[in-house]
């Protein structure tokens, strides 16, 4: 959790340049930005100091300077066409955090459905984006989400009326395509009572640049709803990527998400669900395969604020080479929130002596009829399975190559969208056979 | 089926093999030549397991003295993946299960891997899955084992049962089956051995490790071999399974015993 200081951080102070003084037409957006721009100037910069960041340490992220996006550059559909999920025919393509209405398809969408740019809807839809944005992901402690609501302008929102459902999975690619620039990525999705929806959460780059993403997700799933996302930070090697997503749940909400993290140089990023209603059921999987020198940090926080909650989650890493993975996956269970079954398990794979896995489960209960489990394990691969397998003929390694793909393949197989799980596992097949 | 041209498969000599430090096979001899069935059997910890371990190179087995050639060629030479290869294979006693990898993907990587060593075709999934099935029926086993995990959540018979199918897959010229009658019913136990003798050619040969004479009475031998303190100790026809079952390993020992004292 970062400090509040007196003085603004230069670092900080740098992000902040070109950021508009909130004076838009909706004084309670003005008033978010204005508050979230206080917040920005008074936190510090996390450091390994900070408990919530004791094992990431995201110096290199400082030290390069970063621009604001401004005018982004005009890609053609054909630079990203293979990045869109065949599946997902309702998509909007955001280039450095910039809208780009000709790389996005929304149109003939059924009544209730609305796949959009924010800033569309802003004034058409201010009742339904006003109670959730800038709202569900709090910016109060959270020094990168205050910056990226500072720079809250355009953004993508998803919004399912009550009763109504999405038929196909729709897809929100956030390309990356310049050098040394800062793009803030804003999502709300506001999926109500009894609606339906899936979701592509997807970050790209372009070629091996160096940018910095910082992305703000705010997820509301009404009474009844059903909810699945799926996370994918496929960036290059050379990126940072910095994501708070919030979620909150009304009585008997359902969400599933998949994250999947293989890209950047640093990433972190906060998933945040909120139990705010009787009954919820949530699945949370997540999946981080990094090597080189990669550092991926996922930190979760399943909140049972209410009562017969559930929650399941698996959290899995693949680490290569010199790269480090983080996983915090903490579970309060709040007071009168009884009858409450959570559940975590954080599962490791180590492929190389230098290879690195901090995992922390954290439980905070506060209600004394309640399930809840964790369970962290972390190793090489077996190798009484190598040696079965090499003992059918397999070459060492085909053999370990096929058992870390299917260390990380449980996790992908739970992704909704058959094309990505093909495309998933091509490249972790891909990712694993590099390693062998 | 003893041939005394028959062409040498297996020629070990003197072979010893520590696990953990603690050599287990003190000088192991056995010849194998095409066409036949050898048993190997003998007490607990008599180095029966180490030696079909060693032989197909367990990385825990540390081979430190002796020499194996497998059609002539140097079986230490070669990587485990290499000894399957040209036709080599162990049963597991105890096979490890492989939560993650389909059955049916695992047994078509494992069965084109052999093929593509031989020189032969590979089969696409769908060629695969015709040929598989038609095994599996032999075997009796229910298909839904091919979409499961390899051996995941398999009961002990069920295992064996894979084996053995690995085994009608990847057509090995020397199979080494240890203890796969341990743990099997009757029923089960007979659709084995009646698999293994369907898959028996003048070519090939199989040794079996076991405990038990009850399996040889379904795969005749021609040789049974008596292990004792990492030796074989005596060797026998198929009638010598039987006076083990009724007198027990202690008159061999002692029989050896004298005979290496007196020598």
């Amino acid at each position: 959790m970062s400090t509040a200081v007196a003085t603004r951080h230069p670092y900080i102070y740098a992000l902040l340049k070109g950021v508009e003084p909130p004076a838009g037409r909706l004084a309670w957006l003005n008033e978010r930005r204005a508050l979230a721009l206080e917040y920005a100037n008074a936190l510090a910069v996390p450091t390994t100091r900070d408990e919530e960041w004791r094992f990431t340490d995201i110096t290199p992220l400082t030290k390069v300077h970063f621009r604001p996006a401004g005018a982004a550059p005009r890609l053609a559909m054909q630079d990203i066409s293979h990045l869109i999920a065949p599946e997902a025919t309702t998509h909007l393509t955001f280039v450095d955090g910039v809208f780009a209405p000709e790389l996005s398809a929304n149109a003939g969408l059924p009544y209730g459905v609305l796949v959009t740019a924010l800033t569309a809807a802003l004034n058409t839809h201010a009742a339904v984006i006003e109670p959730h944005l800038a709202r569900l992901a709090a910016f109060e402690h959270e020094v990168f989400a205050a910056v990226n609501t500072c720079h809250l302008r355009d953004g993508a929102f998803v919004w399912i009326a009550k009763n109504q459902s999405c038929p196909t999975p729709v897809q929100l690619l956030f390309v990356a395509a310049q050098q040394e620039v800062a793009s803030y990525p804003r999502c709300l999705v506001v999926v109500e009572a009894g609606a339906q929806c899936t979701l592509i959460e997807d970050y790209v780059s372009l070629g091996e640049t160096v940018h910095f993403t910082n992305a703000v997700t705010e997820i509301a799933v009404g009474g009844n709803a059903r909810v699945r996302h799926v996370k994918l930070q496929r960036e290059a090697r050379t990126a940072f990527h910095i994501a708070n997503c919030a979620v909150a749940l009304a009585n008997d909400a359902n969400y599933i998400s998949n994250t999947i993290t293989l890209g950047a140089r640093i990433s972190r990023q906060n998933v945040n669900v909120l139990q705010q209603g009787d009954g919820v059921q949530v699945r949370m999987d997540g999946l981080a395969l990094v090597s080189g020198r990669q550092l991926a940090d996922t930190h979760t926080l399943m909140d049972h604020a209410r009562p017969a909650g559930r929650c399941e989650q698996l959290h899995k890493c693949i680490v290569a080479g010199a790269a480090h993975a983080v996983f915090n996956g903490k579970i309060i269970v709040r007071p009168g929130a009884q009858l409450t079954n959570s559940a975590q398990e954080s599962r490791n794979l180590l492929l190389s002596p230098r290879a690195q896995v901090d995992t922390k489960p954290q439980l905070e209960i506060f209600a004394d009829d309640v399930k809840c489990s964790h369970g962290a394990t972390v190793g090489q691969l077996d190798q009484e399975q190598v040696f079965y397998l090499k003992s059918r003929g397999l070459g060492e390694a085909r053999a370990r190559n096929l058992l870390t793909y299917a260390f990380g393949a449980e996790v992908i197989d739970r992704i909704p969208v058959p094309s990505l799980v093909e495309q998933l596992e091509r490249a972790a097949l891909e990712e694993t056979q590099a390693e062998g | 089926m003893i041939r005394n041209n028959a062409k040498v498969l297996l020629e070990v000599r003197g072979l010893r093999a520590k696990v953990a430090g603690v050599e287990i096979c003190k000088g192991v001899d056995l010849t194998v030549r095409a066409g036949e069935v050898h048993a190997i059997m003998g007490p607990n910890g008599s180095g029966k397991s180490t030696f079909a371990k060693a032989l197909v190179g367990h990385p825990a087995y540390e081979v430190s003295g002796g020499s194996a050639l497998y059609e002539g060629k140097d079986v230490f030479a070669m990587a485990p993946e290499e000894r399957a290869r040209a036709g080599l294979f162990l049963g597991f006693q105890y096979p490890v299960e492989i939560p993650g990898v389909s059955n049916s993907a695992f047994l078509r990587l494992a069965y084109n891997t052999i093929q593509a060593g031989r020189g032969k075709d590979e089969l696409d999934p769908l060629e695969f899955d015709d040929f598989v099935r038609e095994k599996v029926k032999l075997l009796e086993m229910d298909a839904s084992f091919l979409d499961r995990s390899v051996n995941d959540g398999f009961s002990g018979g069920e295992k064996k049962r894979n084996e053995i199918l690995q085994m009608a897959l990847l057509e090995p010229k020397l199979a080494i089956l240890d203890e796969t009658d341990s743990g099997l019913d009757i029923d089960a136990l007979r659709v084995v051995a009646n698999s293994v003798n369907r898959l028996m050619t003048p070519d090939n040969a199989v040794v079996l490790v076991t405990h038990y004479q009850r399996l040889l009475n379904y795969i005749l031998p021609d040789y049974v071999h008596v292990m004792g303190s990492g030796r074989i100790i005596k060797t026998g026809g198929k009638e010598l399974a039987l006076e083990l079952e009724s007198r027990g390993y202690d008159w061999v020992v002692d029989e050896y015993e004298k005979a290496e004292a007196t020598a």
